[in-house]
């Protein structure tokens, strides 16, 4: 099977703080993998160097073989090929939902503008909001707005989607609606990385879960060994927090 | 799979056929209407109260009938009317062409402040020289140096017209302010949504383009509505150069005559355009508010 994402050795510092140290993983083509660990353990900043909105301190980050953090690589070209999801909701709150998703596809991937707008509604139409296509974000539910940025983020058909936390500001009846759209993407083959906190969603749609730890890969496998079965302390001490939290 | 919660949506449109408003609803709605004249009321009889107290204080002075003469001569202010206009004409168009060179050039200074481009990197130090110095310096300075050093070079070809030289010391010392204005638009636009653009391939043109600037217009359009009003008074200023403007006509009459009104007249010229112009942008600076709470999530 061949890799669409593969970490070798990465570390990130902000000043003397160490955030991500040693990171190495990959991930296969149409596979989800989980991304789970304490608030702070460096999930989010993980994602972005992924991204390339942060740049790392050493090692390689592979995009389909290429290396992507090769100074010479054109950024503009390696995101068009990833799609990302914050975990505060980022939608322009300028332009309606269907402006909003049709931006990239025409500016970027010079789409025509009758063929994105008939690709956006297709993708409105199958996740349910179309009748939402001329709102303006502002006028959506919290879980509307993240259906709309996953969408979006769809849109411009990317190889990879990095997914931050896509349901922490949301109540529990939303966060099952885009659990909901982030389950039917893994069955249309979708390959992604998700940073999540809800353990049940990670053990339905991973295929492997990584914790982090303080930075660190301290757990990585498959859901019933890395969350049924936790080696380390660090995982176990993560596990039973949850638990007394509710969120498992 | 297919089973999402939309059914647990209530749609509250279902039930707008059957409801008419309960005794006590009825009841609160003619109370607010009998609460909203009283408040009517006491607005109006307040407002009768201070201004005539004003009024009378003003007319029983011992001075009033003089000033009444020698301001608010109602002949004497029609007859000067149409030279007044004249000047004001001036004053509007100068607001209207300076505004457009206004726009441009503050927005091309703002834009370069904002790049991260290294290509850019002089011209950014340039841009902030610029507006280091332009907003440092009054403008009837800047309006003197430009209107009386240009001509001075003598160089050939460069108009010596008052109304351009004046216009131009307008449009480069409003760019500095307006440039500023712009400038803290655009950082007042969240990281995020920079973020976001770039995430979705967008380069750092695009961004700007599509997502920072119409955020950030948008967010100061309240105080450049401010800029402009303050833009059409100060045109003024460059009757200093000769140029008949409202203004510069007015003294010209008052000189003549000895006689003050042609100045009300002027200063009626002004409010008629500045009053709704400023109510305007009051306006707008509550929709822009409201806007902005709500969108308080992201
Ligand atoms: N721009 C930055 N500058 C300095 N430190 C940062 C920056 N971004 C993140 N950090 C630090 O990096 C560490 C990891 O942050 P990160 O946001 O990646 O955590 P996280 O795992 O996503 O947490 P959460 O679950 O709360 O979202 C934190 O200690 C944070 O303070
Ligand atoms: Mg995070």
């Amino acid at each position: 099977m061949t890799n669409v994402l593969e970490l070798v050795n990465v570390r990130k510092s902000f000043g003397n703080e160490t955030v991500l140290q040693d990171i190495s993983f990959a991930i296969p083509v149409h596979t989800a993998t989980a991304l789970i660990g304490a608030s702070g353990s460096g999930k989010s900043t993980l994602l972005r160097c992924i991204n390339l909105l942060e740049r790392i301190d050493d090692g390689e980050i592979r995009l389909d073989g290429e290396e992507i953090t090769d100074p010479s690589i054109n950024t503009d070209d390696v995101r068009r090929n990833l799609g990302m999801v914050f975990q505060a909701f980022n939608l322009f709150p300028h332009k309606t939902v269907l402006q909003n998703i049709t931006l990239s596809p025409i500016k970027v991937h010079k789409v025509s503008k009758d063929e994105a707008i008939s690709q956006a509604f297709a993708l409105l139409e199958r996740f349910g909001l179309k009748d939402k296509a001329h709102e303006y974000p502002d006028r959506l539910s919290g879980g509307q707005q993240q259906r709309v940025a996953i969408i979006r983020s769809l849109a411009v058909k990317p190889r990879l989607l990095l997914l931050d936390e896509v349901t922490s500001a949301l109540d529990p009846v939303l966060v099952n609606e885009v659990l909901t759209t982030v389950r039917d993407l893994k069955l249309d083959g979708m390959t992604m990385l998700i940073a999540t906190h809800e353990m049940a969603f990670a053990k339905k749609v991973a295929d492997e879960v990584i914790f982090l730890d303080r930075g660190v890969v301290k757990e990585f496998g498959s859901p019933e060994q890395v969350l049924g079965n936790a080696q380390s302390k660090e995982l176990q001490d993560f596990l039973t927090s949850l638990k007394s939290a509710g969120r498992l | 799979m297919q089973i999402r919660n939309r059914g647990l949506i209530a749609k509250a449109g279902d039930q707008a056929s059957v409801w008419s408003p309960s005794p006590r609803e009825q009841e609160r709605r003619q109370k607010r209407i009998e609460q909203a004249r009283n408040r009517r009321l006491v607005a109006i009889v307040s407002s009768l109260v201070v201004l005539g107290s004003i009024a009378i204080l003003i007319i029983t002075s011992p001075g009033w009938q003089l000033v009444q003469e020698t301001f608010f001569d109602r002949v004497y202010g029609q007859e000067v009317l149409p030279k007044v206009i004249l000047g004001f004409v001036t004053n509007i168009s100068l607001t209207l062409i300076a505004g457009f060179f206004i726009a441009v050039f503050s927005l091309t200074l703002a834009l370069v402040r904002s790049s991260r481009s290294p290509a850019l990197t002089p011209f950014r130090f340039l841009a902030t020289a610029y507006v280091d110095i332009f907003r440092g310096v009054p403008l009837l300075l800047v309006i003197l140096l430009i209107g009386f050093g240009i001509p001075a070079l003598q160089i050939k070809g460069l108009t010596n017209s008052v109304v351009v030289l004046g216009g131009i010391a307008v449009i480069v010392t409003y760019s500095a302010y307006v440039a500023e204005v712009i400038r803290s638009g655009i950082l007042s636009v969240h990281p995020s949504q920079r973020a976001a653009a770039r995430s979705l391939g967008l380069n750092q043109f695009q961004t700007m383009r599509h997502v920072i600037l119409p955020q950030a217009l948008r967010r100061v359009t309240p105080p450049l509505l401010n800029d402009l009003v303050s833009l059409l008074k100060d045109t003024g200023l460059i009757s200093i150069l000769g140029v008949t403007d409202a203004v510069r006509a007015a003294q010209i009459e008052a000189s003549r005559s000895f006689n003050y009104t042609p100045y009300v007249t002027a200063t009626i010229l002004f409010l008629l355009i500045t009053i709704p112009l400023t109510r305007f942008t009051d306006r707008s600076l509550r929709i822009s508010m409201e806007h902005q709470n709500a969108q308080g999530v992201a």
